[in-house]
């Protein structure tokens, strides 16, 4: 029998705990701090021509972000539009149909990588894909890059949300005769009602501040967009810009705009988070 | 005979409605496919003109027309190697205090921040790393490391702030919620009863997490490690807000430098001719291997864990 002093050990396992202890505690402090600061500059921008002015050319006084906020919220929307609904559907095969075909591991898997393929790869491929052959930036190409940023996060959490819903339930419903797609909708969908709303609110919340796919695909503008055939103004290009200027208006801008970006995207997780954790407690 | 049509019409339906879902299903498979071939397709002359010297030259002049990935290669290889070397222990430490130290209230606020930290966008790290960050490096981290360890090559050279030791960090900051997140869920694989065992037999919660815990799950941390890579390899924004934006190489971690995403992010929509936006995007059809890789290599790794550990991970 080996004897190894008590202290010693003790000793050992109190350092480690303090050690461990302070590690959380840094990664607290380094969402304090970043949190803190996009407050602090970023509630010094706002106001109502932070709002309601579209950005302005240098030397001009004022200005404000509205274009970009119109702009950004036109992009999401549409990506939402695009992006969605399919996920949603491969979802669906992937929990309905796919839970022991070849094709069905194959997409989860490749879904599963995709949600790792750096953002402005996404970007990329769309500027190949669309804005060489029409030979301009746009809209379109910008929220087709958001929406394939989105299609992954929401075609796995809605597998994983349906295949929460007990086989008895489906089963019940098929035995009185109703079709797959009725099945599918009205019976699953509703049992897992609050799971895939939480998978859309956090595939928004992750698509809202992505910068990267936006750089070659909607730019950026400084009016009012009335058409996505061309450069759209936006938020986060906007940040990016304004930023790297030498002008403390633009940067001050640049700091209100961080502030509503993140805003959003933290009301988003939060309140799926509350959401889910509500529904779970009924 | 009513019934009957009903019921052919309803198998119809649902043959229907399963094709459907497959095909959307299989759009995904078709984008990762798409990826790789537009991307070589827009690359031709890149690859044709500069063959595999590519890799190994670091000339970036665009008016000259000679373009190499080297010195982009080197800044990704470095700020991604100052990003996991800080990453790794601390998502192992917090994953250790979530698990087995904190009490049940401190976890949850700590679990939740930690998660909050991986939800704020890239670009707000980007905007708090240059004029928050990179001053506070400039003016005590840096001189600081360049008195006690300035023998070193790495800690020469004037502190500016914004470099790939700034770079380096502020990607730790950002790697750090997704590799401890899967630590996190690698300890709860850890069945009780052993870790249970070994606490009867009177060792310290140390030692079980030493000797059991880590142990037991080791490679499942080792593929925790992976999926931070592979976000780390391909971060954009923060790291082009931070880096400096230079095509030179130099030993020092205090000195500018670059990053493939970083030159895309900088370069692409500046990019004039046929031959440069092709040398840029080869650089991210490199990049787009790169990170395709990881994460193949992290999953399939994750995915045979869970099999031989008989748990979902």
């Amino acid at each position: 029998m080996i004897h190894r002093p008590a202290l010693g050990r003790k000793l050992a396992d109190r350092l480690v705990k303090v050690v461990s202890a302070c590690g959380a505690l840094l990664g607290i402090l380094a969402l304090a701090w970043i949190l803190l600061v996009v407050i602090q500059k970023g509630a010094a921008a706002i106001n109502w021509e932070f709002f309601l002015h579209r950005t302005l050319p240098t030397g001009e006084p004022g200005g404000g972000v509205g274009n970009a906020i119109l702009g950004s919220a036109l992009l999401v929307g549409l990506a939402v539009a695009f992006g969605v609904p399919i996920g949603l559907m491969v979802g669906v095969y992937l929990a309905e149909f796919g839970r022991e075909t070849r094709l069905g591991a194959a997409v989860r898997f490749s879904a599963n990588v995709m949600m790792g393929i750096p953002s402005i790869i996404v970007g990329l491929f769309v500027y190949t894909l669309i804005v060489v052959p029409t030979h301009t930036f746009s809209g379109w190409a910008g929220a087709l890059a958001l929406a394939i940023l989105m299609l992954p996060v929401v075609a796995r959490t809605t597998e994983d949300m349906l295949q929460l819903v007990p086989n008895a339930l489906r089963e019940s419903a098929l035995a009185l005769g109703s079709p797959r797609w009725k099945v599918t909708f009205h019976i699953v969908f509703r049992a897992a009602k609050v799971g895939l709303l939480t998978g859309v609110l956090l595939a928004i919340a992750r698509i809202s501040g992505e910068t990267a796919p936006l750089l070659f695909t909607a730019l950026n503008s400084p009016y009012w967009s009335t058409t996505l055939n061309g450069p759209v103004a936006n938020l986060p290009v906007t940040i990016f810009n304004y930023a790297m200027s030498p002008y403390d208006d633009w940067v001050r801008l640049a700091w209100g705009a961080s502030l509503l970006i993140t805003v959003g995207v933290l009301a988003l997780n939060i309140s799926s988070r509350f959401i889910l954790r509500r529904s779970s407690h009924e | 005979m009513a019934i009957r049509t009903k019921a052919g019409e309803q198998r119809k339906g649902d043959r229907a409605f399963r094709w459907i879902t497959a095909s959307c299903a299989a759009v995904v498979l078709l984008l990762i496919a798409g990826f790789f071939v537009r991307l070589v397709l827009s690359c031709r002359l890149s690859l044709a003109r500069f063959g595999w010297r590519f890799l190994v030259t670091s000339d970036w002049d665009a008016v000259a027309g000679q373009f190499g990935a080297l010195s982009s290669i080197f800044g990704t290889l470095v700020s991604t190697a100052i990003a996991m070397l800080i990453a790794v222990p601390l998502s192992l430490v917090i994953a250790l205090f979530l698990t087995e130290l904190a009490p049940p209230m401190l976890r949850r606020v700590t679990g939740t921040a930690i998660e909050l930290l991986a939800a704020v966008p890239s670009i707000i790290f980007g905007m708090w790393g240059l004029f928050v960050f990179a001053p506070f490096m400039a003016k005590y981290v840096e001189p600081a490391l360049g008195r006690s360890l300035g023998f070193l090559p790495l800690f020469r050279g004037p502190p500016m702030g914004i470099g790939m030791l700034t770079a380096g960090i502020i990607l730790a900051f950002m790697i750090l919620p997704f590799i401890s997140s899967v630590m996190r869920d690698v300890f709860q694989m850890v069945p009780a009863v052993v870790k249970e065992s070994a606490y009867g037999m009177g060792a310290t919660t140390w030692e079980v997490t030493r000797k059991i815990t880590v142990r037991y799950g080791v490679r499942g941390l080792v593929g925790a490690c992976f999926l931070g890579l592979g976000r780390a390899v391909g971060e954009t924004m923060a790291v082009t807000f931070v880096i400096g934006n230079n095509h030179d190489m130099s030993a020092s971690l205090f000195a500018a430098g670059n990053s493939i995403a970083s030159t895309l992010a900088n370069e692409f929509t500046e990019a004039g001719g046929d031959l440069y936006p092709s040398a840029l995007v080869e650089l991210g059809l490199i990049l787009f291997l790169v990170s395709f890789v990881l994460q193949v290599l992290a999953h399939l790794w994750l995915k045979s864990l869970t099999r031989s550990m008989g748990a979902g991970l």
